[in-house]
């Protein structure tokens, strides 16, 4: 099984979850968050003082999913939350090493 | 009310030739003495009612350009100032306010002020007395308002609540003895229709003693730099600011304080014309000025153009044609554009502009008026300004040091970090977000 945390810019979100759930992804966790890689932030001027917003608001999404799902899960958000300009984000792939459904107490691939 | 609406309509059409107009109203009957008792007094509490609620615009818009940290502390203060005004007005503010002296400096009548009895009305006097004596509280009220924006997110509640008794009990009061209370600057001349200086300069000249005092909220000026905190909610702060420019409708409007006559409530109905027509011009000002300053248009400063258009015409808001009401406002707008970031580089930390829309545009409002009622002197207008500066200034820096040195005034820094809602009031504004 595989973890992916992505991080997407805001309005990419419906995109997103429409390709993923049409490579079998069945569910995912999305937070709001705050952050900086290439693209630094922008200065603004507040009351004639100007400032640096340097952390640029984002969401980031988890995913967890079969092996075999997880490279097109990766392909799905790429095309999905793609852009073609700087901050469109981050995509990382991490091994999971058991999941389990609270209800039913189901493990592995059968509880994602 | 039918013979009214006749004789507006009549008016109406003569309105066409202008300059028979003032001529017409003399010749028309004005109503009984009682009827103009009863209107007076009717113009009195509208205006007072919109006047009181200008406090909830304060508090609106002070809550809004404050961090999320100090609001809960910011609303408590509001509420409480306007409470305190209230109470310490009737004690003996309004016994210092109108001593019944003329030409005077201090004087004080019987206090604390003898409300109207059960039943009881003097038609000499025009008005219920009650109606006037609420009408001038929530004027004191909003001299109050003006300082807890300056100072806020750095001053605890209990010092700043013992600036407010002293300030609405014994400052404004005395301001306004001189004037409308027919003291030494009514005597020579000074024209101060609804407080450009009294109320408004009053307030920003205890707020800039304050901010001096108090000294800047932590971190805000580091090493030549201004750190910017942006306010935590721009529609409070738009609401409030609508408020106010509604409650100012009963600020200046009912400054008029008559009603009782054809001629009264036609100047009543100029005035607002005028009131808004000020506000207007200084919200666009604004808009403009900060497009081209900052190539995007800073929606506090147009909030704060709006105040400092209608602080500017308050000081003769019947006179102006609406052309000149236009350049007064608007000039009031450009002042606070200008004078926000030159605050910032005197290191003077005004959390939300009450400095330029208060002082300062009062200032300019009160200069300005023999620009349009030639009758007033400018020399008048300049020694009220000064007199007022240096009285204010002085008296309230002596109270900001007095608490200063004794029980404090700011919170501890620990404190001050944490969020004043937290370390002073224990309930948090906005409970779900994260610390700002």
């Amino acid at each position: 099984m595989k973890f992916i945390i992505a991080i997407i810019k805001p309005f990419k979100l419906d995109d997103v979850r429409e390709a993923l759930t049409g490579v079998g992804v069945s569910g995912m966790t999305v937070t709001e968050v705050k952050g900086f890689g290439r693209q630094k932030g922008q200065t603004e001027v507040y009351r004639g003082a100007e400032y640096t917003t340097n952390m640029v608001p984002k969401l980031k999404i988890e995913v967890a999913c079969s092996s075999e799902v997880a490279a097109q899960a990766v392909e799905a958000i790429q095309t999905a939350a793609g852009t073609e300009s700087i901050g469109d984000g981050k995509i990382f792939t991490l091994g999971l090493e058991n999941a389990v459904r609270i209800r039913t107490g189901e493990t592995g691939d059968t509880a994602i | 009310m039918r013979k009214f609406l006749t004789i507006s309509a009549g008016l109406a059409v003569m309105a066409a030739a202008a300059p028979a107009l003032a001529q017409e109203v003399a010749e028309v009957a004005d109503p009984s003495a009682n009827t103009a008792y009863i209107l007076n007094t009717l113009l009195f509490l509208i205006g007072g009612f919109l006047v009181m609620w200008m406090a909830a615009g304060f508090a609106m818009l002070e809550a809004g350009l404050v961090r999320s940290k100090n609001v809960s502390m910011q609303c408590l203060k509001n509420i409480g100032l306007y409470s305190i005004a209230g109470i310490m007005f009737w004690v003996i503010g309004y016994s210092i306010a109108y001593p019944g002296f003329e030409g005077g400096y201090f004087g004080i009548a019987d206090f604390p002020y003898a409300m109207q009895g059960v039943g009881e009305a003097d038609v000499e006097t025009g008005y219920s007395v009650a109606s006037d004596w609420f009408f001038q509280m929530v004027f004191c009220a909003t001299t109050a308002s003006i300082v807890s924006g300056t100072v806020a997110e750095r001053v605890k509640v209990i010092p700043f609540f013992i600036f407010v008794f002293v300030l609405t009990g014994f400052i404004y009061p005395v301001v306004v003895s001189w004037e409308w209370g027919a003291g030494w600057l009514d005597a020579m001349g000074f024209s101060d229709f609804a407080g450009s200086t009294l109320v408004h300069s009053t307030g920003g000249w205890a707020a800039l003693a304050g901010a001096l005092i108090v000294g800047p909220r932590l971190g805000r000026y580091v090493g030549g730099k201004i750190t910017v905190m942006p306010g935590s909610s721009i529609p409070l702060a738009t609401l409030g600011t609508f408020i106010l420019w509604l409650g100012w409708f009963g600020f200046n409007g009912a400054s008029q304080l008559a009603m009782g006559t054809i001629s009264d409530i036609s100047d009543v109905s100029r005035i607002f014309v005028n009131t808004n027509m000020a506000a207007a011009a200084g919200v666009v000002v604004a808009i403009i000025l900060t497009q081209v300053l900052y190539k995007k248009i800073d929606v506090t400063l147009a909030l704060n153009g709006a105040l400092a258009g209608l602080v500017s015409i308050t000081a003769e808001p019947l006179t102006p044609s609406v052309s000149q009401a236009l350049l007064i406002g608007g000039i009031g707008g450009a002042i606070v554009v200008f004078a926000v970031p030159l605050l910032d580089k005197l290191k003077i930390d005004d959390v939300v502009g009450a400095i330029p829309v208060h002082l300062l545009a009062g200032i300019w409002g009160t200069l300005i008026v023999p620009f349009s009622n030639t009758e007033v002197p400018f020399l008048a207008q300049l020694t009220g300004v000064v007199a007022v500066g240096v009285f204010v200034m002085l008296t309230s820096s002596i109270i900001w040091y007095a608490i200063k040195f004794t029980i404090g005034v700011r919170p501890t820094e620990e404190q001050e970090t944490l969020g004043m809602d937290i370390s002073e009031v224990g309930v948090e504004a906005y409970p779900e977000f994260a610390k700002g």
